[in-house]
């Protein structure tokens, strides 16, 4: 099947052209192009495991004072979203989303038997696997293999990075890693490159075709995504930090007639064991600036109802701080989900019980797996049991 | 049998048995018999290896005082920092360490399995102490025998902490080692049942260790009751629990199946496996002799298994050093292509290794796999920034900081290449080389690669064949 690049002009200068048509035209286009109106996901993880506790805080919570004398944040300083939660006061943007009726926020998600290694529970979400299995896939790339049997085209799914993620890796399909489009344009843009693979034939060895398969798909999707990042120049400012840069990249395509549905992104590193105040209000304030850019930007391109940005950590800190001014490694956690097409906005969920306590660590109430299957299903449109393996529970937040 | 042929077949064990060919053997590679030179790996291979050793005085110093588990809890925070600190950084010096024998040991097959057991064995504990100990026990045993390999194995600190053998008591069973042992080291899913691993679990109660790498046995906290192990009863220990494992053929099996899939072939072949499986269980798990079954058989060297396998990113990197002498300026540049790569040693991805084959492979994997020849001999710039590994940073950001690294200092000694062909006609040089540097079937297109060499000297037109050739999805294969 392979894409060449002759094919690929063919193709990319159909989507240019794609862009003089009137809108209803635009959705006769076929499957692999997505018109807007498509719905986008936008995955946000915090790495090294965020204090969901001093992100979304039970204000009026003693035990929470209790075990917290020195990192509790204080009543007066939360963002009161109700009488009992607040939020960081590090995130005001959030509220505002809060108060608009675009942010969801979910409470107490994990899973059974919880580790508290951060390689291995970061597995274990990207994977979406049980605590005691292990797959080397990930869940969004197994949402390619199961959406494009064949369609080789990894721009369904980017991570704006330098190395792939195994949440972005299917068993047939994987998503591309590339952290500027320019500049993947001009390593790929190797004519070394390019002749030895228009001029390898799929024969014998089909293990040899799977990698000029990458590679075929590496170089056409390098000029497809370095094109469509040019397509509609955002005008909106961000804030020239990592996360701000990155957002930046991903509206500039969402903002395109890209085909991707599935952005991912990474913030780090929320491992506060000390010292939590400083470093977690340091990577808030990113946050809070680049998501307030970037929801301005969808909004003023009427893309924001299209949008789902969705924020997980691998695992939560432990309910009691440490000695040194920070929080170790705990289990459930809150996520963020940001939009505007939510069915359930606020507090999705009631907060976690701080009277049941496992060790000292919060009980799951919602099992993460809930949450993949109910995006997958409802927002992205696809096959939730093929792709995880198990009918799970549906919920209600789209 | 064509001169070629012959060299091919011997390429094709050298990167199977060992880490590739290097440039001085070359030319001897077209006249050896594949018997012959499979008679001087071993023979390269008979010492026991030199133990490794790069604690740090510090952290040796600091071992050695202590003297128990209890002495290790009272350890403040602090100390108990230091000490994971000290190892993160000792384990990256173990990890070059082992890559540079790999690169110019003369027992590449001993370092070639200890890679395999490496990964059969995954653990990944930050305590350079337990895993300098087990990969010393993994060099040791690598050709020898699968029975000690197993309990030597069984029996370290390193597994017995990373799958939390020290909290199995009697009364407190912890089942994660026991099945370990049975699902990733011996019989594999579905060869025992849950009640296999529960009673085997308390046949394991009391294995453990202390702070010096010694394994203890705790009678205290062993459960001497009776246990019924895969059809068999009686007052079992750990010890009996793995006698029984080895009676068992399927371990035999699910080890033969394992090493056919890694050194010969990712598709099975169930007629060669189940002759390879009876003869290694007859020899009593003999680990030199299965290799010797297949490296000595016709089928060895057919065609299709040939030039079909995915080199790891260790392989990959290892196979370039040999063929291509380059010193590095900062050795540690390695630790970065591992990182992005997806194989750091000593940190496999869970308790089931590598998974290997295609798992290697996507777009940005096979770019910075296709530019590393051009990296590490100074013609491209690493712009490549790997993913942080928090296991190691223990919340202190900067600790791993990648310098975002651009130009790579090293020095190469092309001479010792381009001296390899100076007996090749210029009219066979292109093939010659391709030859030498692809395991494929398929090749380059000779009228492509003409526009891209250098010609201005033999040894320039030799050394830009040579990485060419080297930035090819081909080469990814051996």
């Amino acid at each position: 099947m392979l894409f060449k690049r002759k094919e690929f002009l063919q193709i990319s200068s159909l989507a240019t052209a794609s862009l003089m048509l009137p809108k209803f035209l635009k959705a006769f286009d076929g499957k692999t192009i997505v018109p807007p109106g498509n719905k986008v996901l936008v995955v946000l993880q915090f790495s090294g495991g965020n204090d969901g506790l001093n992100t979304v805080i039970p204000v009026r919570n003693d035990i929470y004072y209790k075990a917290r004398p020195k990192l509790g944040i204080e009543k007066a300083k939360a963002l009161f979203l109700n009488d009992e939660v607040g939020i960081n006061p590090a995130l005001p943007v959030f509220k505002e989303l809060f108060d608009d009726g675009s942010l969801g926020i979910l409470n107490g998600v994990g899973y059974p038997n919880p580790d508290r290694s951060h390689f291995r529970s970061m597995d274990i979400w990207q994977s979406a696997s049980d605590s005691d299995k292990y797959i080397y896939s990930g869940w969004l790339g197994r949402y390619l293999d199961a959406q494009c049997g064949g369609c080789g085209k990894p721009t369904q799914a980017l991570e704006v990075d330098d190395v792939l993620s195994l949440a972005l890796k299917g068993e047939n399909n994987k998503g591309l890693a590339v952290k500027d489009p320019k500049r993947l344009y001009n390593t790929s843009y190797e004519k070394y490159f390019k002749e030895i693979n228009t001029a390898h034939q799929n024969g014998e060895e089909p293990v040899v075709d799977y990698l000029y398969k990458t590679l075929s798909e590496t170089l056409s999707s390098a000029d497809y995504i370095f094109q469509q990042s040019k397509l509609h120049p955002t005008t909106q400012n961000y804030p020239a930090t990592g996360l701000g840069k990155n957002l930046k990249t991903i509206s500039s395509l969402i903002l395109s007639d890209i085909n991707t549905k599935v952005y991912y992104v990474s913030l780090g590193s929320f491992d506060t064991h000390v010292n939590q105040e400083n470093q977690q209000k340091r990577l808030f304030t990113e946050l809070n600036d680049a998501i307030s850019a970037f929801v301005k930007d969808l909004k003023s391109n009427n893309r924001f109802e299209d949008v789902m940005l969705m924020t997980f950590s691998e695992f939560g800190r432990r309910v009691a701080q440490n000695a040194s001014g920070g929080t170790d490694h705990g289990t459930a956690n809150n996520m963020f989900l940001v939009g505007g097409g939510l069915k359930q906005k606020g507090l999705i969920n009631p907060m976690v019980d701080l009277t049941d306590l496992n060790d000292g660590d919060l009980r799951h109430t919602i099992d993460f797996k809930n949450v993949y299957a109910t995006i997958l299903r409802k927002w992205l449109d696809a096959d939730d049991k093929a792709i995880l393996g198990k009918q799970c529970e549906l919920m209600s937040f789209v | 049998m064509s001169t070629s042929t012959n060299q091919l077949k011997n390429q094709h064990l050298l990167w199977r048995a060992a880490f590739g060919p290097m440039a001085e053997n070359i030319n001897q590679l077209q006249d050896v018999s594949q018997k012959e030179l499979y008679d001087i790996l071993l023979k390269m291979s008979a010492k026991s290896p030199l133990p490794f050793n790069v604690a740090t005085n510090l952290f040796d110093g600091f071992m050695k005082g202590v003297q128990d588990i209890g002495r290790m809890q009272k350890l403040d925070k602090d100390e108990k920092k230091m000490l994971r600190k000290q190892s993160v950084e000792d384990l990256k010096n173990l990890n070059l360490t082992w890559l540079t024998e790999m690169i110019s040991s003369e027992a590449q097959m001993r370092e070639k399995m200890s890679l395999f057991w490496h990964g059969h064995f995954a653990c990944r504990v930050i305590n350079i102490y337990f895993q300098q100990q087990l990969l010393n026990t993994v060099r040791e045993n690598s050709l020898n025998n699968f029975g000690d390999l197993l309990r030597e194995v069984s029996k370290s600190p390193a597994m017995l902490s990373f799958l939390n053998n020290q909290q199995n008591k009697k009364q407190h069973p912890n089942e994660n080692f026991a099945r370990e042992v049975m699902e990733l080291f011996t019989l594999g899913r579905g060869n025992y049942t849950e009640e296999d691993v529960k009673e085997s679990a308390r046949a394991f109660t009391g294995w453990g260790f202390n702070l010096r790498g010694e394994f203890v046995d705790r009678p205290f906290l062993h459960d001497t009751g009776k246990k019924t192990f895969l059809g068999k009863t009686g007052n079992f220990n750990g010890d009996d629990i793995i006698d029984i494992l080895l009676e068992q053929k399927q371990t035999a099996k699910f080890i033969t199946g394992k090493i056919y899939r890694y050194f010969v072939n990712d598709t099975p072949d169930v007629e060669k496996t189940e002759w390879l499986a009876n003869r290694f269980y007859q020899s009593g798990y003999d680990i030199k002799k299965i290799l010797t079954d297949i490296y000595t058989s016709n089928w060895f060297y057919d065609g299709k298994n040939i030039g079909n396998r995915i080199k790891s990113p260790v392989e990959l990197l290892v196979g370039i050093r040999r063929l291509i002498p380059i010193e590095l300026d900062k050795p540690e540049v390695q630790l970065l292509f591992e990182r992005a790569l997806g194989q750091i040693l000593f940190y496999p991805p869970n308790v089931a290794g590598w998974p290997g084959g295609k798992n290697w492979i996507d777009s940005s994997a096979l770019m910075l796999r296709m530019r590393i020849p051009q990296i590490l001999t100074n013609a491209d710039d690493f712009v490549v920034k790997p993913k942080d590994d928090y296991d190691t940073m223990m919340g202190m950001e900067g600790v791993n900081k990648n310098p975002g690294l651009k130009q790579i200092n090293s020095t190469v000694d092309w001479n010792a290449v381009t001296k390899a062909f100076d007996n090749t006609p210029r009219e066979n040089l292109m093939r010659q080389i391709s030859n030498t540097v692809l395991q494929t079937k398929e090749k380059i297109n000779p009228t492509i690669l003409d526009k891209y060499v250098h010609k201005d000297t033999r040894d320039v037109y030799i050394k830009t064949t040579i990485i060419e050739l080297m930035s090819t999805p081909e080469y990814q294969f051996c």
